[in-house]
C-alpha cells in the first residue's frame, strides 16, 4: 500500500527534495537530461502501463500526450489540475503536501515529451498548505538546477509555476480551468477544438490531474509493465482512494486496482459498531450511488464499478451506513451542484436549481406525490445536453438515489419526515 | 488605493505569466487586496485592480463575482468557513455548525457583534478524511468536535 504517489507519507520531511531523492526521485528526469530516454520510449511505456487519467474521466494518459503536436512551432503548455473539489475527494491534497516533487518531475517529463517548456500547476485557492509545500519544492528543484533553461547543459528547458484558484468547483473541468488560468470566469469551452490544439492562451496544451503526473516518474523508473501488473486488465496500476463518511478510520489509501471494496472498507476500519452498510458512492459525489449488497461484491477498478452501475471517477469512496437519511444526503449533493453550476448552459443552470428546490420542498415536509417523477424528468433533460459534464454529475446521483432508495423518498413525501430514526 | 506592498505581491504573480497576459494574475490580485482590506472587496478596489492590470472593469467584476472566495460585504476579522458537504455531513457537521452559531450568537452568513468572527457554510474543501472540518484564514482544522471548536474559538483574538 502507498507505494507510488503516497510513498513518502510516513517519512520524515516527506515533501523535501532529499527525501524524494532517497526514494529514487528525479532519476528518470536525470536520465532524460542525459539524453538516455526518448519521448517515443516514454509514450510507449505509459501506454503499456495502462495509466488512465486519475481526475475522473479515466482517459489514457499516454494517448492524451500523443495528441499534442510536439513538432509544431511555438509555445506549448503543460497544466496540472490540482483543483481538487469533488465532494469526497482529498488524495491530491496529500500528494501535493507530502510528495510535491513527484508532481514536479511528472510535469517536467510531460513537458519534455510534448516539447512544452512552460507548466502551470493550478491549485485550488483554499489549498494554502499544499501551495506552500509546492512552492518550497519548486524552489528546491530550481536551486538544484533541475528546472529552468538549458537544464544541466542538456538544451532541455522547463519552467514551472504554481497558480492559485479562488473557489469554484467547475474549474476542475479542464477548459474551465484554462479560462480561469487566463484570468476569466471559469466557464467551460465548447469542444472541439480540444486543448491539445487550442489550449492555454490559444496554444497547444495538455492538462492532467495531480495523481496522473505524480504516477509518471515511478512508472518510467520501474517500467510500464511493472505498473500494469499491479492492477487488473483495463485498469493498470495502483490508485489513491479517499475513503470517507461512516467508517471508523477515514483515510487515503493507495492500493492496487481490482482490490475488493470489502478489503478497502476493512482498511478504513470498517463500519462503526452495530451499524450496517446502506450505500456507497464509489467515485465522488458525481457518480451514481450503489446499494450495499452490490457494493460488497464489486472490486475497485473501472470495469467492476461500471458493472455495479457507477463509475470509479476520482476514487472517492463515500460510505453511508443505516443511520444515513438518503433524502438528506441527496439534497445536500443537489445543493452543491446548484451552488457550483457555472450558469452557462440552461439545462444545468435551471435544472440544478429545480432539483435542489424540489428536494428541499420534500425535506420541508411540503413534498408532493408527483415530485419523484418531476425530479427524474428534470435530470433526464440535463443528461448529455450541456457543454461539460457537471450537469451529468448533478443528474446521475438523483436518478440512482431514487432508483435504489425510492421507499425513503416516498416515505418522506407521505409523512413529511425521514424514515431513518433520529434524522431528517 | 493599492498599497506598495500589495503591488509588490501582485507583481510576483504577474511575472509568472507571458508578457501581455497579466490578467492571469487577477484572481491573486483580488485575493491580495481583499486581505489587505480586512477580508472584503469594494468597487474602488476592483477598479484599482482593473487599472493596475490594465483590464476592463467588467472583466474584473466578472471574476470577483464568479468565485466563492471573494466577499462583497464586510466580514469578521476571522471567517470560519465550515464545510457542510456530504462527508462532513455524515460526520456531524450540521450539529457542529449549530453549536458554533449558538456559542457565537451568530447565524451563518453573519458577523458576530464584536465583529471578531463570521461563519460561512461552504461546499467541499477537499479534506474529507478529516471530516468534519473548517477553514480559518489559511489554516484547515480537521476532525472537529465541540471541545475542539471551543479551543479554536478561545485562540481567536
Amino acid at each position: 500500500m502507498n507505494n507510488i504517489c503516497l510513498k513518502s507519507i510516513d517519512k520524515d520531511n516527506p515533501s523535501s527534495l532529499a527525501t524524494y531523492e532517497t526514494m529514487g526521485g528525479y532519476k528518470v528526469w536525470r536520465k532524460i537530461l542525459n539524453g538516455e530516454l526518448s519521448p517515443e520510449k516514454i509514450l510507449e511505456e505509459l501506454k503499456i502501463a495502462g495509466l488512465r487519467g486519475r481526475g475522473g474521466a479515466g482517459f489514457p494518459t499516454g494517448l492524451k500526450w500523443s495528441f499534442m503536436p510536439r513538432n509544431q512551432e511555438g509555445q506549448k503548455y503543460v497544466v496540472c489540475n490540482s483543483d481538487e473539489g469533488e465532494p469526497g475527494t482529498c488524495h491530491d491534497r496529500d500528494i501535493l503536501r507530502f510528495n510535491p516533487h513527484s508532481v514536479i518531475e511528472g510535469m517536467a517529463i510531460a513537458g519534455y515529451v510534448m516539447n512544452a517548456t512552460v507548466g502551470y500547476n493550478y491549485i485550488r485557492g483554499e489549498f494554502m498548505e499544499p501551495y506552500y509545500r509546492c512552492e518550497e519544492a519548486l524552489k528546491e528543484a530550481y536551486d538544484a538546477g533541475l528546472l529552468g533553461t538549458n537544464i544541466k547543459g542538456s538544451k532541455v528547458c522547463f519552467d514551472l509555476y504554481s497558480h492559485l484558484g479562488a473557489g469554484a468547483y467547475i474549474c476542475g473541468e479542464e477548459t474551465a480551468l484554462l479560462e480561469s488560468l487566463e484570468g476569466k470566469k471559469g466557464q467551460p469551452r465548447f469542444k472541439p477544438p480540444f486543448p491539445a490544439n487550442v489550449g492555454l492562451y490559444g496554444k497547444p496544451t495538455t492538462i492532467n490531474n495531480t495523481e496522473s503526473f505524480a504516477s509518471v516518474p515511478e512508472i518510467l523508473s520501474r517500467g510500464g509493465q511493472w505498473f500494469a501488473d499491479l492492477g487488473v486488465p483495463n485498469s493498470g496500476g495502483t490508485k489513491c482512494f479517499s475513503v470517507t463518511g461512516n467508517v471508523k478510520n477515514p483515510s487515503n489509501f493507495e492500493i492496487p486496482m481490482g482490490t475488493p471494496f470489502s478489503d478497502l472498507l476493512k482498511l478504513a476500519g470498517g463500519l462503526r459498531k452495530g451499524r450496517t452498510l446502506k450505500g456507497v458512492i464509489p467515485g465522488g459525489s458525481s457518480t451514481p450511488v450503489i446499494p450495499a449488497a452490490k457494493a460488497m461484491k464489486m472490486t475497485m477498478d473501472y470495469d467492476s464499478i461500471e458493472k455495479a452501475g457507477s463509475m470509479l471517477g476520482a476514487g472517492s469512496v463515500i460510505v453511508m451506513d443505516d443511520t444515513t437519511c438518503m433524502v438528506k444526503a441527496l439534497t445536500r449533493l443537489a445543493h452543491f451542484y446548484y451552488d457550483e453550476s457555472c450558469g452557462q448552459c440552461t439545462p444545468c443552470r435551471e435544472g440544478t436549481g429545480w432539483m435542489y428546490r424540489v428536494l428541499k420542498r420534500i425535506m420541508d415536509g411540503q413534498g408532493k406525490s408527483e415530485d419523484l417523477e418531476l425530479l427524474l424528468s428534470v435530470q433526464d433533460k440535463m443528461l448529455g445536453n450541456t457543454i461539460c459534464a457537471l450537469a451529468d454529475g448533478a443528474a446521475m446521483p438523483v436518478e440512482s438515489f431514487i432508483r435504489h432508495f425510492r421507499e425513503e423518498f416516498e416515505y418522506y413525501i407521505k409523512h413529511g419526515k425521514s424514515m431513518v430514526e433520529n434524522d431528517g | 488605493m493599492i498599497s506598495d506592498q500589495a503591488k509588490k505581491e501582485i507583481d510576483i504573480w504577474v511575472a509568472k505569466y507571458p508578457e501581455g497576459r497579466q490578467s492571469s494574475a487577477v484572481m491573486q490580485a483580488l485575493t491580495i487586496v481583499q486581505k489587505e482590506n480586512g477580508g472584503s472587496l469594494t468597487n474602488e478596489l476592483k477598479q484599482a485592480v482593473a487599472d493596475y492590470l490594465e483590464m476592463p472593469t467588467i472583466s474584473v467584476e466578472e471574476v470577483a463575482t464568479f468565485y466563492e472566495n471573494y466577499n462583497h460585504k464586510p466580514v469578521g476579522k476571522h471567517v470560519i468557513r465550515f464545510c457542510h458537504n456530504i462527508s462532513c455531513m455524515l460526520n456531524g457537521s450540521d450539529e457542529l455548525i449549530s453549536y458554533l452559531e449558538e456559542k457565537l450568537d451568530v447565524k451563518t452568513g453573519e458577523i458576530s457583534k464584536d465583529r471578531l468572527v463570521s461563519v460561512k457554510r461552504v461546499e467541499c474543501l477537499g479534506a474529507c478524511v478529516g471530516a468534519p472540518m473548517c477553514q480559518i484564514g489559511d489554516q484547515y482544522y480537521e476532525n472537529l468536535t465541540k471541545k475542539r471548536i471551543d479551543e479554536i474559538l478561545d485562540g481567536l483574538k
